[in-house]
């Protein structure tokens, strides 16, 4: 699995750290997403891709 | 739950998109087929007020999938035709253009449509926002004129008059209540949002209606209650939006604002709903809630599916909103009812970076931050437990459209 972020579609919602904190954190100053593991263990990816689904700015893109 | 052969998911919008993917994740591999009434591909709003009228993104940004990936997930797109009616007993859909279709699980996602003012919108230069057409023809109007008056501070009020002022217009924001987005966040975070606008040159008219457009064929000026006349080429009426139900007159289903349901989502025998439209029984915040906001609209379809597939769970999220407004970024969990007591609990909110507590019998019911987005998602567990005994027809914030 392979993650692309889109910091400009991005509002900060913070949704994908919820769903999965060991692959997404916000910037500190915006709140922004950042992206922490591009390409994520597969014990992670089910709650990767629940963080794409989650997201409401579409802001995270899962390629398999 | 019996056998679903065929879903037909009505509003084509998140709430319907999201509710239709769900049903192919969670297994579903029966008939499915997603109606819409705009003919555009199944697009986002929340960027309509924001970055699309900015001018910031092209209209096709905010396509939610790729047409191929209806096709790849075996989901039957019929878009351009609106469902105009509904037979419980024989399980059939009518729609305009004279088809009907059988299903077994129905999923109503259809939307709310702008409120209007009783007359003035026939003039030209008059405009309402919920679709990417509305957003183009405004957007279109706004940079051919020179001042704009928006009528109704609420979200979607706001973001556009910020919007529209950033595109260097002449633009005033009129609303009957004291202060913009009062209803929604209480007087002093509405106090700095009025604040913000008027420093960055937003004419505020609050506590004023309006009594009349002026024009003969295009849009002159707006008649406040208090007897001037605001001059205007441009008028934006965000007053709130009413969900879209008309098409279920007679059926059966309980409509009460919104489609009433349970708290699975379900309003009828094999009939669920999600999004803007649905209207149903939260557990903890003790009441029907109708929310229109873009992240209940992916969670309640995920909810629906799995609901349609069997699941029981009831559907109890604590509600995300966000508005983006100059450099203004508001966020907020939870529920604001009117009387909450509200207290800065980090940062300043004379400086405009703050988290906010809100409290209701003691609880913490909703909170908020103003750019300060990683404190926040910190703060919202403290709203995620059992608020229990709030009592909310609506969530203050669900009247005007905002993210």
């Amino acid at each position: 699995m392979k993650v692309r972020i889109d910091v400009d579609a991005c509002v900060g919602a913070g949704q994908c750290v919820l769903a999965a904190p060991d692959v997404f954190d916000q910037r500190d100053e915006d709140g922004m997403v950042v992206l922490l593991l591009e390409e994520p263990p597969a014990e992670l990816e089910a709650a990767t891709e629940h963080a794409a689904l989650l997201c409401p700015a579409l802001a995270i893109v899962v390629d398999r | 739950m019996g056998n679903l052969g065929r879903v037909v998911v009505v509003g084509a919008s998140a709430a319907g998109v999201t509710t239709a993917e769900t049903l192919r994740r969670e297994g579903y591999t029966g008939r499915l087929t997603l109606v819409g009434d705009e003919e555009a591909l199944p697009y986002d709003r929340p960027p309509l007020s924001k970055q699309v009228l900015a001018g910031v993104w092209e209209p096709e940004k905010t396509v939610l999938r790729p047409e191929s990936a209806y096709a790849d997930q075996d989901i039957e797109l019929l878009l351009g035709n609106a469902a105009c009616g509904l037979d419980l007993a024989r399980r059939t859909v009518a729609l305009a253009n004279g088809e009907e279709l059988g299903y077994d699980g129905l999923v109503i996602a259809t939307g709310t449509t702008p409120r209007t003012l009783p007359s003035g919108h026939d003039l030209a230069g008059v405009h309402v926002l919920r679709t990417v057409g509305d957003a183009l023809a405004l957007r279109g109007d706004l940079l051919r004129s020179s001042a704009v008056v928006v009528v109704g501070a609420g979200f979607l009020g706001t973001e556009a008059a910020a919007a529209a002022r950033q595109l260097g217009l002449d633009v005033t924001l009129v609303d009957p209540l004291p202060l913009p987005l009062v209803r929604q966040f209480g007087d002093r975070v509405a106090a700095a949002i009025a604040e913000l606008h008027e420093e960055r040159g937003v004419r505020l008219r609050t506590g004023t209606g309006v009594v009349r457009l002026h024009g003969e064929t295009a849009v002159s000026g707006v008649e406040l209650t208090d007897g001037t006349v605001v001059r205007a080429d441009v008028v934006l009426v965000a007053i709130g939006a009413v969900p879209a139900t008309g098409w279920l007159d007679g059926s059966g289903v309980p409509v009460d604002d919104g489609v009433v349901c349970d708290a699975t989502c379900r309003t009828a025998d094999g009939v669920y709903a999600a999004g803007d439209v649905a209207r149903w029984f939260h557990p903890h915040f003790g009441g029907l809630m109708r929310v229109e906001h873009r992240m209940n609209a992916t969670e309640q379809g995920m909810a629906v599916a799995r609901a349609l597939l069997g699941a029981q769970t009831p559907f109890a999220p604590v509600p995300y909103f966000w508005t983006d407004q100059f450099d203004a970024k508001v966020q907020a969990y939870g529920v604001f009812p009117a009387g909450a007591e509200m207290t800065v609990a980090h940062g300043r909110l004379d400086e405009r970076e703050f988290v906010a507590h809100y409290l209701a019998q003691g609880r913490v019911v909703g909170v908020l931050g103003w750019n300060m987005a990683r404190q926040l998602r910190q703060d919202r567990q403290l709203v995620s437990g059992s608020p229990g005994g709030v009592r909310t027809g609506r969530t203050p914030g669900s009247a005007p459209r905002s993210a």
